[in-house]
């Protein structure tokens, strides 16, 4: 049996630029926005890295293949840099490889950086790119939207929800990371907007309106990682470690056999189970503090609640309703404003996310702070719900 | 014996009323006003003369999937492409390909009925097995042209043989006569056509009517004795004086079905005669007679047969499986008619991969899946190891098709944001009985009437336009089915 990663590995600095449409930067720009800010947070030299990951998803469209890029952009002293891709979890794998790097011994200090350059595409939402020669022989022509839509009508069939009420439920997803992201200035998105707005927003992908979508921007995020015991011998104190890194990638068994109902993600409940498992949670209702979920579409948040074992099996409109997930519920949600309010410039999302958790626990999440959190999760999820990859990250204080 | 075995066609779903295109054309040809009654059949976005040949095809054979073809003949002037055999697309949709003879017939409006009488003639009482027959066309015609009332799109199929004859073929005869009413040249989309009354005088009724007393005569069949006669023009009063001229009664002409579908082309004859075959009688003469710089004619009697073998829906299931349509800026847009914004979505590159395509010919146009040999599991696509989480099993899946076998929606969305001809596009997860899935496009699909638990049937549609190669792919769609609708 393995034993995990739990308190291997702690975070020595983070960096996140500015979310948004970054019509001024490049992705060089934003790698350099983010990397600023996580070298000074770890007070080291950058020389002192020994091995990075650059996680990036459509290179094609910005930053082109390999780690080249982050070499260049950090002038990296000719360490090891690796490139890493899967889907919107390609932050998440950034981080991953980094930390497995310093668990393993092979390096003491190790960077994860996570970039998307998106709006070079010139049109509203994520671009479109090739899925393969076979592939786009067959594969339905669908959008980010209309596929993550498919979980509401599976959702309604199978729970016995009224459209109306699951909309409402969807749409009080999107009001409350409106609140969230307006308190923070590295958002995109910083409008609060109620629930009509919401409910009568044109509509994108049946049952999915304009704001039951996240935006669509530039970002880049990073963290540098080490051991402990290095970490404190530079004179850290209060250490935020990783308490569980799980990954589980779908290998066509909601695609194309009949056991999947199509209502929620396969992979999330895989994943959190083991996540759960590695950081030692046993109720993770009661232990997590916070959780940052892949709120790409207001209805992948609302079943991911379930498929975490947040909310029970069909509860998440009622925990979602009741505000549970509010900034001032039981387990706020999305704190930061969420992919709803930062975006999703992909290779950056996952590193977003624990940086906001970073923040939270050393008590700097300014106007957002939440009251002592001790755990906190993250969940990333790319493709499609019938075939994805999901990564669920959870971080902590060292001993929580 | 020799003569038809079998019958069906294909109408798309979608009629445009006439009266929208009146209504949008006649401020600039005000003659459009007179013809504006009725609708005529479109085809949707993504149909085009090989998807409904497959449709036609398919509506013929039934549950037998084709079993026993020795060849396909397929008669149409609007085929999608000049150098790939089309009929040979048909062949592969239907899992045919294999030991069979494929034909394109081309080039004139008798394409559908020379199709015919080149199968008939093929036929060796010696040897088993039918031909296929297929006729399909999907005209074009400039906006504001009389052609866009007069068309219609749609297809008609045929087995021919000596087993099973349900119309015996009595005699047939055919003139040539380079007889130009209208051509389209090389790399013309659209016909050029000489005056009518110079087409109906000199053409129809000096050309048809002696054709037709000669294969008469043939059959040793009186013109009293023919119980219906085929001979569609799109000029009035042509059919009706093409009777008189041969002695029939123009009460024994068929129904042209020119208020509900208009003239699809090639195929019009045999659609007339696949949805007139629907009510034949034993003993009953059938006069088939078609026209393009020359003509052609056939003679049939039904047999005690002819009640024996029904297509599935036939001409008359899918006139009744109909859509109105009053949008005629939505016809002009899927013809190509107009010059329209399409959205940075639309330019994604199409190219296909011919070398993958060939390696999943069967998978791709004959939805041929999986089932495996251990498990029993039925699957789409077919693949090395089994896709049961149960089984997992290497190398144990023989081909599956799976494009007759009904499915449900299990999930699905209607997408404004994917571009489609014809927004939003619908797509979900569908369910076959039995086992398999896929996430599907929707054709055919209407805003506001998808649901989950509604039955599909697979259709063979493009997928995509390769606009930048000439390239078209094809793929099959799920089409929901309307509660109103029997198919």
């Amino acid at each position: 049996m393995a034993s995990g990663i739990k308190d291997k590995v702690a975070i020595l600095g983070m960096g996140c630029s500015k979310f948004g449409e970054r019509w001024d930067c490049d992705a060089e720009d934003l790698m350099v926005e983010a990397f600023e800010e996580c070298i000074a947070d770890a007070g080291i030299d950058f020389k002192e890295i020994q091995a990075a990951w650059l996680g990036t998803a459509i290179e094609e469209i910005h930053v082109g293949k390999g780690g080249i890029p982050l070499a260049f952009a950090l002038r990296l002293p000719y360490i090891p840099v690796t490139r890493v891709e899967n889907f919107c979890a390609s932050g998440s794998e950034a981080l991953r490889g980094a930390v497995y790097a310093v668990a393993s011994g092979a390096c003491d200090i190790a960077l994860a950086l996570g970039v998307e350059k998106l709006k070079d595409t010139g049109y509203g939402g994520l671009p479109q790119r090739s899925r393969g020669a076979l592939n786009s022989m067959w594969w339905a022509n669908y959008s980010a939207p209309g596929s993550f839509a498919q979980l509401a009508s599976a959702y309604r069939a199978k729970h016995g929800i009224d459209p109306a009420e699951l909309k409402r439920a969807m749409a009080h997803i999107s009001v409350k990371s409106h609140d969230n992201g307006a308190k923070n200035p590295k958002a995109h998105l910083r409008n609060r907007i109620d629930i009509d707005k919401v409910l009568n927003a044109p509509m994108v992908a049946e049952p999915l309106g304009l704001f039951d979508c996240c935006g669509v921007s530039d970002g880049a995020a990073c963290a540098i990682v080490t051991t402990p015991e290095i970490a404190r011998g530079l004179g850290k104190k209060d250490l935020i470690t990783i308490k569980a890194l799980q990954l589980s990638v779908s290998n066509g068994t909601e695609a194309g056999h009949n056991s999947w109902d199509g209502s929620h993600f396969m992979t999330a409940r895989i994943a959190s189970k083991r996540a759960y498992e590695e950081a030692g949670i046993e109720n993770p209702r009661q232990q997590i503090s916070l959780a940052e979920v892949h709120d790409c579409f207001s209805i992948t948040e609302l079943v991911t609640m379930e498929d975490l074992y947040l909310s029970p099996e069909g509860g998440a409109v009622k925990d979602v309703l009741d505000g549970f997930y509010d900034s001032d519920g039981g387990l706020p949600c999305q704190i930061d404003g969420g992919l709803k309010c930062f975006g999703h410039p992909i290779g950056s999302s996952g590193l977003r996310m624990i940086y906001e958790l970073y923040l939270q626990m050393q008590g700097r999440a300014g106007e957002r702070q939440t009251a002592d959190p001790k755990l906190g999760l993250t969940h990333n999820l790319g493709g499609a719900p019938h075939q994805n990859v999901c990564s669920v990250a959870i971080i902590g204080r060292e001993g929580a | 014996m020799i003569g038809l075995t079998g019958f069906g066609g294909y109408i798309p779903r979608l009629r445009l009323a006439r009266q929208a295109i009146a209504e949008a054309n006649g401020w600039i040809q005000p003659g459009l006003r007179g013809l504006a009654r009725g609708e005529r059949s479109i085809c949707n976005w993504d149909e085009d003369s090989v998807t409904m040949a497959v449709e036609a095809a398919r509506d013929c054979l039934g549950e037998d999937g084709g079993a026993g073809l020795r060849a396909i003949y397929l008669g149409s002037t609007t085929l999608p492409f000049q150098d790939r055999q089309n009929a040979g697309i048909v062949a592969a949709a239907l899992n045919l390909d294999g030991d069979l003879s494929t034909m394109d017939v081309t080039s004139s409006q008798r394409a559908g009925t020379t199709a015919l009488a080149a199968a008939l003639d093929a036929v060796d009482e010696s040897e088993p097995g039918h031909i296929l027959v297929l006729a399909s066309d999907a005209r074009r015609a400039r906006a504001a042209a009389q052609q866009e009332m007069i068309f219609g799109d749609g297809a008609a199929a045929f087995t021919v043989g000596h087993d099973g004859v349900l119309a015996e073929l009595l005699a047939r005869h055919s003139v040539a006569v380079d007889f130009v009413d209208h051509y389209r040249g090389e790399n013309r989309p659209y016909d050029y056509t000489w005056e009518e009354r110079w087409i109906r005088d000199e053409g129809f009724l000096k050309i048809m009517p002696k054709a037709v007393t000669q294969a008469l005569d043939k059959a040793g069949v009186a013109p009293a004795e023919v119980d219906l006669l085929i001979a569609p023009s799109s000029l009035r009063g042509v059919p009706a004086k093409i009777a008189k001229a041969v002695d029939i009664d123009p009460a024994r002409l068929g129904d042209d079905l020119q208020g509900a579908v208009g003239q699809t082309g090639c195929a019009h004859p045999l659609v007339m005669l696949s949805h007139a075959l629907e009510d034949g009688a034993p003993g009953q003469v059938m006069v088939v007679a078609s026209f393009g710089q020359g003509c052609d004619v056939l003679v049939f009697r039904a047999t005690e047969a002819i009640g024996d073998r029904r297509p599935a829906l036939g001409i008359s299931g899918h006139l009744a499986r109909r859509r109105g349509e009053t949008n005629y800026n939505k016809f002009m847009a899927f013809n190509d008619l107009v010059v329209q914004e399409k959205g940075m979505r639309a330019e994604l590159d199409n190219q296909t991969a011919l070398t993958q395509l060939y390696r999943r010919r069967d998978m791709l146009l004959g939805l041929v899946g999986g089932e495996c040999q251990v498990c029993g599991t039925r699957q789409f696509p077919r693949s090395r190891v089994c896709v049961n989480p149960n089984c997992n099993a290497t190398n144990t899946q023989q081909p599956f098709p799976f494009s007759g076998i009904p499915a449900s929606i299990m999930t699905w969305s209607a997408d404004h944001l994917t571009y489609c001809p014809d927004p939003p596009l619908h797509y979900g997860m569908i369910q076959f009985e039995g086992g398999g899935r896929f996430l599907a496009n929707f054709t055919d699909a209407d805003v506001g009437k998808v649901g989950v638990g509604q039955t599909v049937r697979m259709m063979f549609r493009v997928k995509d336009f390769d606009n930048q190669r000439g390239f078209r792919r094809y793929f099959w769609k799920a089409a929901p089915q309307q509660t109103s609708e029997e198919a």
